[in-house]
């Protein structure tokens, strides 16, 4: 296998991360909106902690990303 | 590089030129006026007109004034809730930065593409601002933490009550999430508006490729551009969402600092 064909496999391969971690979003809000869904009044209370929650489980895809950015621009 | 032979180039956009001055150097450094720049002037405009447009002060506020206030309001409101009245000295610096990020977002977002000959650019999608901002954030919380709390500020790597062969473990690891802060804070900002714009920039090429092509191009062309539409309402989503991301764990950062266990 030639570099180029190994680099986009690579860069496809990262892009799964990507997608888990809209799996790991996507339960966030979820969660949160059963919850929400459950007990209103205690819902607005809790947004900091849901962009908490989103923010970590976001930044692993954008992680993903970086890499698949990195193999197809960076690497020679 | 990653599509040639397509046309498409979705990284171009990102590239920063010099708009004059090209030749303007201080000391070999050369200091020419880029379209970064021009952008962050125009942020900044838009920043202080939307200020000065609030705040006339008038006790019954006007539409304006109101939209002002609500956003001070709200950063407030998160800083009390995250830090408590202790936070209130440090409200102005996450204000700025929430509206700095906020605007250069949106003003990045208006598709001045349109007009022949002028290039969009999003400031915040450059890790060389994004870091910037985080390492400001990082340095308050560093000089905070050691000025409230002299040496003692190390004893935020060792949580509360923990037993000292469980401390041993987790305070290398707490060290290193701590260390690890900026970067983080940095590369989620630059990479979410960079994923962004690529992604609108790569649906754009396929409506100009699916008219040349002509055929069931017309109908790509067509389900791309209502897709654009689609991604341009979540970008905006994105440029609120990571602006408040940013001040929000700032604020939880600076809490770390503030009011050390």
């Amino acid at each position: 296998m030639d570099l180029a064909s190994a680099k986009y496999i690579g860069a496809g391969l990262a892009a799964i991360g990507v997608g888990m971690a809209a799996l790991g979003v996507g339960n966030v809000f979820g969660s949160f909106l059963e919850g929400a869904l459950r007990n209103p009044g205690a819902a607005d209370g809790q947004q900091g902690r849901l962009f908490i929650g989103f923010a970590a489980a976001e930044l692993l895809g954008l992680i993903a990303f970086v890499i698949a950015i990195l193999i197809l621009f960076v690497v020679k | 590089m990653a599509a040639e032979g397509s046309g498409i180039d979705p990284m171009h956009q990102f590239k920063v030129e010099p708009l004059f001055g090209a030749d303007w150097s201080i000391a070999g450094h050369n200091i020419a006026f880029t379209n970064s720049a021009l952008f962050m002037v125009l942020t900044l405009a838009g920043l202080w007109l939307f200020m000065l447009g609030g705040m006339k002060r008038q006790l019954v506020p006007g539409r304006w004034q109101a939209a002002v206030e609500g956003m001070s309001s709200f950063i407030t409101n998160m800083m009390d809730a995250n830090i408590g009245p202790k936070g209130r000295a440090f409200t102005p610096y996450v204000f700025s930065l929430f509206m700095f990020i906020l605007f250069a977002n949106l003003i990045g977002l208006i598709p001045l593409g349109v007009v022949p000959g002028v290039h969009p650019f999003t400031v915040t999608s450059h890790i060389t601002l994004t870091a910037i901002l985080a390492f400001f954030s990082f340095g308050i919380v560093v000089i905070v933490g050691f000025a409230k709390h002299g040496f003692h500020f190390f004893s935020l790597f060792v949580p509360y009550g923990t037993p000292w062969y469980i401390a041993i473990l987790v305070a290398p690891i707490e060290f290193m999430s701590f260390l690890v802060r900026p970067f983080s804070l940095g590369l989620r900002l630059f990479v979410a508006m960079t994923a962004g714009h690529i992604l609108l920039d790569v649906f754009a090429s396929f409506v100009v490729q699916g008219l040349n092509a002509g055929g069931i191009g017309y109908g790509v062309s067509i389900l791309s551009f209502i897709m654009i539409i689609g991604v341009s309402a979540l970008e905006l989503l994105v440029s609120a969402i990571q602006a408040y991301v940013f001040a929000l764990l700032t604020s939880l950062y600076l809490n770390d600092a503030i009011n050390l266990h």
